[in-house]
């Protein structure tokens, strides 16, 4: 890709020296944090051990292993039923606040996001103390009617604690698909003489149907790819967690990891070629014309109760892990009650104390990622949508393919890849904590990339060309007009990345080689592994939600401010 | 033509008595009043945000009014909802839902009103050859070019045997050229059909065209209800002169002394006025481009107004040559006819203006 690009671009003189190589070097940055990590993996899983000979009995291994067949069920099982449980959730809360004349719509909608900024595992262990074999709801269950329901047990702990965890990426895209649906479409509908649950079911869906299929894929690979929750909920037989566990106890070397690894990639991909595949010529966006969206109703008495007691239902049990860990960060101890025995500050002491490393460590990783992560989104949007440059696209490819790569898949290859590359000090390239940045900042890539395409894109190009046109250079109109006028979408991509990447752990876990490298997320692993470290990693887990909540609001804020200055906003 | 003898559509008289409708502050719609005859081609002509499209859409039922009724056939339909009125609408994004093909695009409200299955696919067929687009049927709309993309949605309009035909500005997504073709083939689909339509424009050449009368409307209420000919030579008011076609209006103010009443344009110069005119109060001066001569600076023999005159400028339109003429301190247009060989007058000299009396209006605000 590299050659073609250097070689086709310089015969056709299609862009100039500068962005050939900005190309190149963002070619060369992908390809050795990316595609070359994933290759190895790809390479182990089907070479014999030790040599460089083509083998399928690797493949065959983990096929004939029950434990692994069985992993693999699981995984499917939990994601399926995941997206089944985060549907549940999401299309009552989607419907009902941009149908209706719905009070509190706005609160909904941003309740809805508040799960996404906490990692899911800190919110399994809250679940577990809420809804677990002896948690609140089933001591009072068993105190009131003689009897506890297994929320928490084994595969299902997973998919409850899954479905409230990641129901928000269903309802944002529900919710605008939802809101971008012409009005006429719905008229035009009811004009010729239908009405009600015919109506919702012949055009309203069908219509929403691209948007809800763009949520239940990430839901399903999310799912799939997470390593953390079935690991603190002690499930261990799922995909995820065995591959961790055959690289942490075995070591490296053992080819298991790599095998689960290529499955683990294969079923995200395949996931989301096939919501591809169902979505391809499905964009009913661009042929919409005129506007309003859906017409809202006002509903009646009865309708309004129930869909209040709806939606408080939903948002209790979506803030559950919140309210619960929040509770167990200023709790002394909390087993076997209702609710905790007494309360305390000390672990809010302790987590500013001694593990303030672990807040520092984050800012550090998940800024500098973002960093990384906004000037690669800022160059690739640009060649992308701007020069004609042979192999463009493949670059926007590769950036976006990272989101199908597991974050347990990049761990491995990175660690395979860099373990033998020393440092002149002697230690080995993949303990050094740039290497937990360069993870943090590929995983992000995808989100930070598309922020910044989407502001590219609204830039009308005769602002460019005035530019060009009064003199300026390729490179001074960037910096002078084009990355002012992107500015909001550059800091919407870098929120998103910093604040997805201060919670990330699935990449970490695998990296992390000594406790003072280890970001937050990991120092909330390690702390709510024991009982006696679960107070503590409460206090962090606030601390964590607090940070990211803030960082949002904050960009929020500014974002807001600069529109309202260019008088872009309304 | 054998599918027109399959599609039987009613001509009925739509009433709309007492319309009122007002948002928050914002009174839409003022004591709107009309009767549409069955069978007829009707517009709703005024400019953007005159409440032309709240009235149709009111028709359509997806807006209530705050007083009023609205009767189709002499039945009074305004408590219906807009599923149960049967009236067609086609819309303004015509509104084709992408994810169906054509056909079942213009299946759906036949489905919707319960009809078999065969009936439904012989009706989509005849509906699809009556906008002679029967061999697109399994084609996606957004396959379509913007001219048959309205034909389909027309289609699935009449398909269900409305009572009433409503279109909401169906010419303004296309191009200059396929908006003549298309109001053609509607005003031909109407007439073949017999079914009383409403039009909703804001292009008076559009409803002059087609329609068979027009209700001009200006914020909020009804200017003024006519064919084209009559709103064009008898406006009742300076909005209507103005909206329909060019017309030059000069202030003044009305004297009535011993030898009849004359009317003294700002700046100075009579125009006596006609003893059968009538001329309402705070009337202005009208005339249209076409009816007015211009001849050099030499009083004119007969018995027309003349006026002295200043030429502004001057425009070559083709047929005919468009001066911009000074009268004291108004100017107004002048189309003369444009005759090769011709001596046309140059700019900046003094010319005379005359005007025959039975052309003048006399209108008010």
């Amino acid at each position: 890709m590299t050659a073609i690009l250097a070689t086709v671009s310089a015969k056709r003189l299609t862009a100039t020296p500068g962005q050939i190589a900005l190309a190149l070097a963002i070619a060369a940055f992908l390809g050795l944090f990316l595609v070359l990590p994933v290759a190895t993996v790809l390479y182990v899983a089907f070479t014999e051990k030790g040599t460089s000979t083509f083998t399928l009995v690797n493949i065959y291994d983990f096929v004939r292993t029950e434990l692994f067949m069985r992993s693999l069920w699981n995984s499917f099982y939990v994601s399926a039923m995941s997206v089944v449980w985060a549907s549940v959730v999401a299309l009552p809360l989607a419907y009902l606040t941009t149908r209706f004349a719905f009070r509190g719509a706005a609160l909904v909608q941003t309740l809805g996001f508040l799960p996404l900024i906490m990692p899911p595992f800190v919110g399994a262990v809250a679940m577990q103390l809420f809804f677990g074999r002896n948690g609140s709801v089933n001591l009072l269950l068993d105190d009131w009617f003689d009897f506890k329901i297994g929320f928490m047990e084994g595969l299902n702990g997973v998919i409850f604690v899954q479905s409230v965890h990641y129901f928000p990426f269903i309802l944002i895209n529900l919710s605008a698909a939802l809101r971008n649906i012409d009005r006429a479409m719905e008229e035009a509908a009811q004009n010729l003489g239908s009405s009600g649950f015919r109506l919702f079911r012949r055009i309203v869906f069908p219509l929403a149907m691209p948007g809800y299929l763009a949520g239940a894929s990430l839901v399903f690979v999310k799912v799939f790819d997470d390593l953390a929750t079935p690991l603190l909920l002690n499930v261990k037989d799922m995909l995820a967690p065995q591959a961790y566990l055959r690289v942490t106890s075995i070591g490296i070397a053992d080819p298991m990891g790599y095998v689960i690894s290529v499955v683990l990639v294969v079923a995200s991909v395949a996931a989301m070629w096939l919501s591809a595949l169902a979505l391809k010529g499905r964009d009913y966006s661009t042929t919409q014309r005129g506007g309003g969206g859906l017409a809202r109703r006002v509903m009646t008495p009865f309708e309004a109760v129930y869909g209040y007691g709806v939606v408080i239902l939903i948002l209790a049990l979506v803030l559950a892990p919140h309210l619960g860990l929040l509770l167990l960060s200023f709790a002394t101890i909390w087993s076997f009650s209702p609710l905790p025995d007494a309360y305390t500050v000390a672990h809010y002491a302790r987590v500013f104390g001694e593990s303030s490393l672990y807040i520092k460590n984050t800012l550090i990783y998940a800024s500098i990622a973002g960093g990384i992560d906004i000037v690669l989104g800022v160059a690739i949007a640009y060649l992308v949508l701007r020069t004609k440059l042979v192999g463009r696209e493949w670059l926007d490819w590769a950036a976006s393919a990272a989101l199908a790569i597991p974050g347990v898949v990049l761990g491995i290859g990175y660690l395979r890849m860099f373990y033998g590359v020393t440092l002149p000090d002697g230690t080995p390239l993949a303990s050094f904590w740039i290497m937990i940045v360069l993870a943090l900042a590929i995983r992000r890539l995808p989100y930070a990339l598309r922020a910044c395409h989407a502001a590219l894109q609204q830039i009308s190009v005769s602002l460019e060309e005035a530019a060009e046109n009064l003199g300026a250079t390729k490179a001074r109109t960037v910096r002078r007009v084009v990355v002012p006028l992107m500015a909001g979408g550059i800091l919407a991509g870098f929120v998103t990345s910093f604040s997805t990447a201060a919670v990330e752990l699935s990449a970490t876990l695998m990296l992390v080689q000594s406790n003072s490298d280890a970001p937050l997320a990991y120092g909330l692993y390690v702390f709510m592994q024991s009982a006696a470290g679960r107070g503590p990693g409460a206090a962090l887990g606030v601390v964590a939600v607090l940070l990211v909540a803030l960082c949002t609001f904050l960009s929020q804020l500014i974002i807001e401010r600069s529109q309202k200055a260019k008088g872009m906003g309304h | 033509m054998n599918a027109i003898a399959s599609i039987s559509t009613p001509a009925l008289a739509v009433d709309i008595e007492g319309i009122n409708l007002s948002y928050g502050a914002n009174h839409v719609l003022k004591d709107v009043n009309l009767t549409i005859r069955p069978g007829e081609f009707f517009a709703f002509l005024g400019p953007s945000g005159c409440g032309k499209t709240t009235l149709l859409r009111l028709v359509a039922g997806f807006n209530q009014s705050d007083t009023g009724r609205i009767m189709i056939g002499g039945k009074d339909i305004s408590n219906l909802p807009p599923w149960k009125r049967d009236v067609g609408m086609v819309f303004q994004s015509y509104a084709l839902w992408p994810h169906m093909t054509v056909r079942r695009n213009v299946a759906f409200g036949l489905e919707e009103r319960g009809v078999a299955r065969a009936e439904i696919e012989r009706r989509v067929d005849i509906a699809l050859d009556l906008v002679g687009l029967g061999h697109l049927g399994e084609r996606r709309p957004s396959q379509l070019s913007g001219g048959q993309q309205q034909r389909v949605a027309v289609a699935r309009t009449v398909a269900v045997e409305p009572k009433v035909l409503l279109l909401d500005e169906p010419l303004s997504n296309l191009d200059a050229k396929m908006r003549v073709q298309v109001r053609r083939e509607l005003r031909d689909l109407q007439r073949r059909l017999g079914l009383t339509t409403i039009f909703v424009t804001h292009d008076q050449e559009e409803a002059n065209t087609i329609c068979d009368r027009i209700a001009v409307m200006n914020d909020g209420v009804i200017q003024q209800i006519g064919t084209p000919m009559e709103l064009y030579e008898r406006p009742a008011n300076l909005f209507v002169a103005n909206f329909l076609g060019t017309a030059n209006i000069l202030a003044g103010g009305i004297v009535d002394s011993g030898t009849g009443r004359h009317f003294v344009i700002d700046g100075g110069i009579r125009v006596p006025i006609a003893s059968d005119a009538t001329v309402p109060k705070g009337a202005k001066l009208v005339f249209r481009p076409q009816h007015a001569g211009l001849t050099g600076p030499e009083s004119p023999s007969g018995n027309a107004l003349a006026l002295p005159c200043v030429i502004a400028h001057r425009e070559f339109l083709g047929a005919s040559i468009r001066y911009g003429v000074r009268i004291g301190a108004t100017e107004v247009a002048v189309d003369v006819p444009f005759q090769s060989g011709e001596e046309l007058l140059e700019i900046g000299k003094a010319a005379t203006l005359t005007l025959p009396q039975r052309l003048l209006l006399w209108l008010a605000a």
